[in-house]
């Protein structure tokens, strides 16, 4: 069986991430499974957990009124859950289903902020990470925004 | 059978056959009209004078509807298909919406075919099939000028070929194109992933950028070669995603489109910087030149 900063160690998230540091972020985290269909996180509830991905695929959705849930990204393995943690006051934007059995690491963003608070070398490599991943999920909004394939440029 | 002229082009990296003097329609009658989705429709054409049209995946022909006007629509059939020449047509405009509501029996001028191919080795060639695994990249209708490449892909796969690794990025679930053929093809062996823009929690598959895929697709960046057709950034997109993940870009190919008008490299409408897309295109290597007009502004 891998140990917890085994498990942190093959996550792309935390490439490269030095072993004293994975083991303040192992000292935070467990591992988590999730049936098809069971929630990791529902919208407006508070945000105390995110979840690195290992295995399956998570669909984030949202409620629109009078359409129902619309499910606005899926992601999967490598990929990372959960930002609401970082930014008071800590609620979630947003449902996270199991679309498949899903394996994560599930980390509680409060100890990880305290921990981040008392080691800011710790806090800037967490930051670099989390700005890279907001960043590129911000570019792939962006081209959707665009709406490809309905309009002028499709093809 | 058109004549056959074999054009190299050192600037593309791709070479073509070209149909020779198509400057006259030939008269085909519609066979059968396909709806694929609410404003996609294929059409299979026969020629009125019998024969068939040769033709090369990844090529296209000016279809006319008489009194409308012509565009340069890709063949979306197989040259392994035995059956009639099939066109892919969404309706956009004056002229697609004339083509897409064409009936059978309606007659339909085409010309060609013209451009540049996909570059596959038929399974049937003699020739041992290309060992490389291959992604194929598909946003909406892009998928249609792909079609036959897959066909001929997924059979060279079978023979030896390398596996095919097909990604297919749509709007919404409704607009997915050629639903059968994406499962036949996973039936036969190809890694077939599909994601949406948009969908409900019932929608099975991946919802976000079709360049979301690559990363789980799980072809060898080092021995994988790509082609990629659909809206130009996210062709962009796409290309430079697989240049990160370590892919030549010379072993990238995509499909670039301009307006055509005489689809011989004559009139200049489809010129992209150097290039004449009609003729040099519209399939071209993604390496040097084409990477740069790719990223270039529209003046
Ligand atoms: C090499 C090549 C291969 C092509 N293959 C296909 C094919 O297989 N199937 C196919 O349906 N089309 C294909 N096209 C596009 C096709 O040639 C026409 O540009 C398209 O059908 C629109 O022509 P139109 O006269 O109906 O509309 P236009 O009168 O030219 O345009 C009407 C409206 O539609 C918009 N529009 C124009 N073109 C597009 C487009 N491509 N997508 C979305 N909106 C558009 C215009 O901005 C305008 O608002 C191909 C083009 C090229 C150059
Ligand atoms: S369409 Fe006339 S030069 Fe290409």
């Amino acid at each position: 069986m891998k140990t917890m900063d085994e498990l942190l160690s093959t996550h792309p998230f935390m490439a490269d991430l030095d072993a004293d540091a994975l083991a303040i972020v192992a000292g935070c985290s467990r591992n988590v499974v999730f049936e098809p269909g069971e929630l990791l996180c529902v919208e407006g509830e508070s945000a105390d957990t995110f979840y690195l991905i290992r295995r399956g695929h998570v669909s984030l959705d949202v409620h629109a009124p009078g359409r129902g849930p619309v499910v606005i990204e899926t992601v999967g393995p490598g990929a990372v859950v959960g930002w609401s943690w970082l930014i008071p006051p800590y609620r979630w934007t947003f449902d996270a289903r199991a679309k498949s059995r899903v394996g994560a690491v599930a980390i509680d963003g409060a100890c990880l902020r305290g921990k981040a608070e008392m080691d800011p070398a710790l806090g800037f490599a967490l930051l670099s990470r989390i700005s890279k991943e907001l960043l590129s999920r911000l570019q792939a909004t962006r081209l959707r925004l665009l709406d490809l394939y309905g309009g002028r440029d499709e093809r | 059978m058109s004549a056959r002229t074999l054009h190299e082009d050192a600037s593309t990296g791709v070479s073509s056959h070209r149909g020779a003097g198509s400057l006259t329609p030939t008269m085909h009658r519609v066979v059968e009209r396909i709806r694929e989705t609410g404003d996609v429709v294929t059409l299979c054409l026969e020629p009125v004078s019998g024969g068939r049209l040769d033709f090369l995946p990844g090529q296209f022909n000016m279809l006319s509807v008489f009194g409308v006007g012509e565009v340069a629509i890709s063949v979306s059939g197989a040259p392994r298909d035995p059956g009639p020449l099939r066109h892919t047509v969404r309706d956009v405009g004056a002229v697609s919406h004339a083509l897409s509501e064409s009936a059978v029996g309606d007659l339909i001028g085409v010309r060609g075919p013209f451009g540049s191919d996909w570059q596959i080795v038929p399974v049937n060639a003699g020739a041992a099939a290309d060992p490389r695994d291959v992604v194929v990249v598909a946003g909406g209708i892009g998928l249609a000028p792909l079609r036959g490449a897959v066909h001929e892909l997924v059979a060279a796969h079978r023979e030896g070929g390398g596996r095919v690794f097909l990604l297919v990025g749509a709007r919404e679930p409704s607009q997915i194109v050629f639903n059968d053929d994406l499962e036949a093809w996973a039936r036969d062996g190809a890694k077939v992933m599909v994601s949406v823009d948009r969908a409900t929690p019932k929608w099975p598959g991946r919802v976000g950028l079709v360049t979301t895929l690559l990363g789980d697709a799980g072809f060898d960046p080092a021995n994988v070669r790509a082609m990629l057709c659909g809206p130009e950034i996210m062709m962009r997109f796409t290309a430079r995603a697989l240049v990160d993940m370590g892919v030549d870009p010379g072993a990238i190919l995509v499909s670039l489109e301009r307006n055509m008008q005489c689809g011989l490299g004559w009139c200049g409408h489809c010129q992209l910087g150097p290039l004449l897309l009609c003729r040099d295109g519209p399939i071209v290597a993604y390496a040097g030149l084409v990477s740069q007009l790719l990223s270039e502004r529209e003046r």
